[in-house]
């Protein structure tokens, strides 16, 4: 049996779809891009041109839902199978787009480079239970008008796992686009194995921007994933309890869900988000808090509720340091957004209310997504009856550490973590040194980041990748990438 | 491959059969038990030894090599004395007086003997006088004590003042082990070694027979 968290009734979802669609309709959303405004006036939403708002009646909303997939899958640049997003399936991913990187000697923040992104995607690419990349950092070695197509760019030359990646503005997602036709070699290629999924991002409350509603529509022409990411902030820019919250949640989400499918029916996408609690005590959005995890689980049961794929930016922390808040925060995160079934898990790595990534934290929070994993496996018989034999053989050897039944059964029962995971007696603690776990992180990711090998990708796509990204930078006065 | 390789990789995947059967083509061959022993068993238990050491493979691994260690041993062993070639070394082995938990020293037991030492385990609850003793009669180079409780461990310190009083802690050297135990424990009673588990306890012991 697999073990389930669960915290809304179907009749409160029935509810809260409800109330959200009746907030489209009555009150709409507003976004900024006249394309969109026209595509939906065509399929007979009301659309007031001048506030650039739209009004979306159920009836837009359900035909949207008809056509969205109830899964999808994902492919690594090779063209491997890594991600199946379906049922109560889950596959972790670094959380993204961290403006800073936790030195690990100074242990003091600063602006990312290239070389941290490459280090960065030699150790992902090593951890097991991480199944995809992000585009976890910005590297500030670049202009920054191409910083969002850079990481991408280094993530495909130096990694192979697929990327949760994003555009940060309109225009960088023709480029973004361009590197995965590079890799895969066509537009149908790239539609039947999907390399990367975007995230588009509302604003709160109810609003879409220009070049987030652009990507949106850019990548439903191109049926590249998106994971919708609302961010409601509960009690700031969205109601003080959870199931208003929720209700916010759902219609920015629906809103998406109807711009996408109708511009490409079939478009795949993951009904995700970011939504976290207002601390009103710091000014700050705690993505560590109990409530803003319980957001995220219960609109992963809405997604459900509606047959579709899920995501959520869980199981990451608010703390500065790799310290006991920091794994705390991401432990429990992991552990209810595993046992809720959450499809794509974004966080791993993750410090600082997603504004830094340190790489020790992501070996860890490797360790954590094993744990859960295995968690998530829950107990199930395996030669367990009748017992009798096993336990005269238990009496009679008085051990069992070399029986067949241990053998067969060693691997699959115990999750083994790495060296990360303090699991020595004091004595061997204290005989290797005394590491706190911050040592054994940083020795783990040196470690990684010797042991990497490069990605197989052929030297004709890396080259063509690299002549992208150069033309790219060119384009906005950079003659020159920096120095891999 | 050669045969020796081929007995240290079966001695790797714990095959008992094939070490038993390769031990003895190897013994036919006419190759020099010696040979055999250190290219072929210990060679294949030294690997083993490190791989446990580095998390490669577990426990279980361990004792299944330590197995078919032993599969190979037997035959040796009287070829080996026959041929005057003295073993790696015996070791006495039991938890102190008033301590009935063995598990661990079992499992230090099964660890030495796969790394090629005699064993001789005195079960448990053994008194201070049956360590020193025994030692003395089979020669034994090294003792090593285990304690779980925290009331049995002071027992230990007693067997070491016997081996002071009898002058024998330049002949036999101590080593102890358990839960409660630790290095600075170690120290205080005048042991010569702590280890802090059954693979570091073979480590320790090696490195004892070696001073």
């Amino acid at each position: 049996m697999r073990p389930k968290i669960q915290f809304l009734e179907n009749t409160l979802i029935e509810r809260i779809i409800a109330e959200a669609k009746e907030i489209l309709s009555t009150l709409g959303v507003e976004i900024n891009n006249p394309a969109i405004l026209s595509l939906l006036s065509d399929h007979s939403a009301k659309v007031d041109i001048e506030k650039e708002r739209v009004f979306l009646h159920s009836n837009l909303v359900d035909k949207a839902l008809s056509t969205t997939p109830q899964s999808f899958r994902l492919y690594d640049t090779l063209g491997n199978e890594t991600n199946n997003f379906s049922k109560n399936n889950v596959h972790f991913t670094p959380g993204s787009a961290a403006i800073n990187i936790l030195d690990s000697n100074t242990k003091k923040i600063r602006k990312p480079t290239t070389e941290d992104y490459i280090n960065y995607v030699k150790v992902v690419s090593q951890l097991p239970h991480l199944a995809s990349q992000s585009t976890a950092f910005i590297p500030a070695d670049v202009y920054e008008k191409i910083s969002d197509s850079y990481r991408l760019f280094l993530s495909l030359l130096y990694g192979e796992k697929p990327i949760v990646t994003g555009a940060f503005t309109a225009e960088s997602f023709h480029v973004m686009k361009n590197l995965q036709l590079a890799v895969r070699g066509s537009k149908e290629a790239l539609r039947e194995k999907p390399l990367t999924i975007f995230s588009c991002c509302p604003t709160a409350p109810l609003k879409w921007s220009y070049a987030t509603s652009q990507n949106l529509i850019d990548c439903a022409k191109y049926s590249i994933p998106v994971e919708f990411i609302s961010m409601p902030l509960s009690g700031f820019v969205a109601p003080v309890t959870l199931t208003g919250t929720l209700i916010q949640h759902t219609a920015e989400t629906l809103s998406g869900i109807v711009i996408g499918q109708l511009t490409n029916p079939g478009t795949p996408i993951l009904y995700g988000g970011s939504p976290a609690i207002f601390d009103v005590r710091y000014e700050t959005t705690p993505m560590g808090a109990i409530e803003t995890m319980m957001i995220d689980c219960a609109y992963n049961e809405i997604g459900k509720y509606l047959d579709l794929p899920t995501q959520a930016y869980i199981s990451l922390s608010d703390s500065k340091q790799l310290d006991a808040q920091a794994g705390l925060e991401s432990g429990i995160g992991a552990t209810l957004a595993a046992l809720a079934g959450i499809n794509n898990i974004s966080g791993p790595g993750m410090l600082d209310f997603e504004s830094c990534q340190s790489l020790e934290k992501l070996v860890l929070d490797n360790e954590i997504c094993g744990m859960v994993s295995r968690l998530i496996e829950g107990i199930n018989p395996k030669e367990d009856f009748p017992a009798i034999s096993l336990f005269t053989e238990l009496l009679d050897e008085k051990h069992l550490l070399i029986a067949d039944h241990t053998r067969r059964y060693l691997r699959d029962e115990h999750f083994f973590p790495g060296p990360v995971i303090d699991r020595a007696n004091r004595s061997r603690w204290i005989e290797e040194g005394e590491k706190t776990l911050f040592d054994r992180a940083q020795g783990e990711v040196e470690k990684l980041i010797k042991s990497y090998q490069p990605s197989q990708l052929s030297d004709e796509i890396k080259n063509e990748l690299i002549q992208l990204m150069e033309r790219e930078a060119q384009r906005f006065g950079q003659e020159k990438l920096p120095k891999r | 491959m050669d045969i020796l390789k081929k007995i240290s990789v079966s001695i790797q995947h714990g095959d008992d059969q094939s070490v038993f059967t390769l031990t003895k083509r190897a013994i036919e061959m006419n190759i020099p038990p010696k040979d055999i022993l250190d290219h072929g068993l210990i060679d294949g238990m030294n690997i083993i030894g490190d791989k446990f050491k580095h998390h490669e493979i577990f426990l279980p691994d361990v004792l299944l090599a330590a197995r078919a260690m032993y599969a190979g041993m037997d035959q040796l062993k009287p070829l080996l004395v026959k041929d005057g070639i003295p073993s790696m070394g015996k070791v006495v082995i039991g938890p102190v007086r008033g301590d009935l938990h063995d598990i661990g020293k079992n499992l230090v037991g099964i660890m030495l003997k796969g790394a090629g030492f005699d064993v001789i385990d005195l079960g448990k609850d053994v008194p201070p006088e049956k360590f020193v003793n025994t030692a003395t009669i089979e020669g034994a180079k090294i003792i090593g004590m285990s304690a779980l409780l925290t009331t049995t461990m002071p027992v230990m310190k007693e067997v070491i003042t016997i081996l002071r009083n009898q002058n024998l802690t330049d002949k036999i050297k101590t080593i102890i082990g358990g839960a409660p135990l630790s290095k600075e424990y170690a120290r205080q009673i005048g042991a010569d070694v702590y280890a802090y588990d059954a693979a570091n306890a073979v480590e320790s012991v090696k490195q004892l027979i070696q001073k």
